[in-house]
């Protein structure tokens, strides 16, 4: 009989990628901790880590470590295949369109509180649509839109400005800190 | 758990946890997109709130007699329209958006002094006259009124 081993070889990139989203899932279940006045209403502090990502390693890293964070980060908190769960999947599937768009926008004008906001209000788009057209198919969703909206835009601010200020921390430009 | 960090995040973390020196400012990290993605998102979310929190808006205005309806009109022209009751004759005012009752043979005039009626579930009661004036939206404030 042949043992047969199958090897799967892990890159640099793989690594890197499973670092940010362990530390994606642990803002995720941190934050699952937390009490919300209204399921659905979240800092997101997860997306910090997306956001990180997006501006350091582009777009397709950070859709591995947001959709790795949905579905490692619910297996965690016990929500996997739960209604939340797809929710977060429609916010993260959304914003990440979103964000595959605001990436391009020219960096002299917008930072990442931008991005960070705009992936916010698509977040909860995704989410509301998907509640409209699965959970509570009736118009009374978007009754506490203005809600989402208001945090949307409160916790896209604040996450942006701490990616931001993570972004222009010296460790982040190498080159600068050489000059330095 | 920090042996698990990527090395640049936890560089990123350190720096920023230290507050060194180079770090800038909180206002330094917005730029000038950034400051009218913020204007421009405060007011999406001023206008959710008018749009979608205003209370119901009025359509229609129903006017019933002793609980049986016997005109709905719409809000949406003017025009006065006459309904028998108990006492007489009482007349129904609709503008654009509003409705009043105009007149009523009723003796002390409540339904009448209450005037212009312009959100959904609002009612005016003319008792004498048994005729109810309500109007009515797509989403009402109330689902009843008791007096």
């Amino acid at each position: 009989m042949t043992r047969s081993t199958i090897e799967l070889p892990v890159t640099e990139d793989d690594r890197r990628i499973a670092g940010y989203a362990a530390a994606a899932i642990a803002l995720t279940v941190a934050e699952a901790a937390l009490p919300s006045p209204l399921p659905g209403i979240k800092p997101g502090l997860a997306n910090i880590i997306v956001l990180v990502v997006l501006l350091r390693h582009g777009w397709r890293d950070a859709a591995w470590v947001s959709l790795l964070r949905v579905v490692a980060g619910s297996l965690v908190i016990g929500q996997l295949f739960a209604p939340g769960f797809f929710l977060a999947l429609a916010g993260s599937l959304t914003s990440l369109g979103v964000l595959a768009l605001a990436v391009h926008l020219p960096r002299c004008w917008f930072g990442a509180v931008t991005i960070s906001v705009l992936a916010a209000f698509a977040h909860i788009g995704g989410q509301l649509l998907l509640a409209r057209l699965w959970l509570v198919p009736h118009d009374g969703v978007f009754y506490l839109l203005p809600l989402f909206a208001t945090a949307a835009l409160v916790f896209g601010a604040l996450n942006g400005l701490i990616a931001a200020h993570l972004l222009a921390s010296p460790a982040a430009n190498p080159v600068h800190r050489e000059y330095a | 758990m920090k042996a698990g960090l990527p090395d640049d995040l936890r560089a990123l973390f350190n720096a920023a946890w230290r507050g060194g020196e180079a770090v800038q400012a909180w206002h330094q990290a917005l730029k000038v997109g950034d400051w009218l993605v913020l204007l421009l998102g405060s007011i999406v979310v001023v206008s959710s709130y008018t749009l979608l929190w205003r209370g119901g808006v009025a359509d229609r205005a129903i006017v019933k007699r002793d609980g049986k309806t016997i005109v709905e009109l719409s809000l949406n022209s003017a025009r006065k329209v006459s309904v028998a009751g108990a006492l007489g004759v009482t007349v129904i005012e609709v503008q654009p958006g509003r409705a009043r009752v105009l007149s009523d043979p009723g003796p002390r005039q409540y339904c009448v002094q209450q005037g212009w009626l312009t959100r959904a579930g609002a009612v005016a009661i003319c008792a004498p006259s048994h005729i109810t004036l309500q109007l009515s939206g797509r989403d009402a404030n109330y689902d009843s009124l008791n007096y």
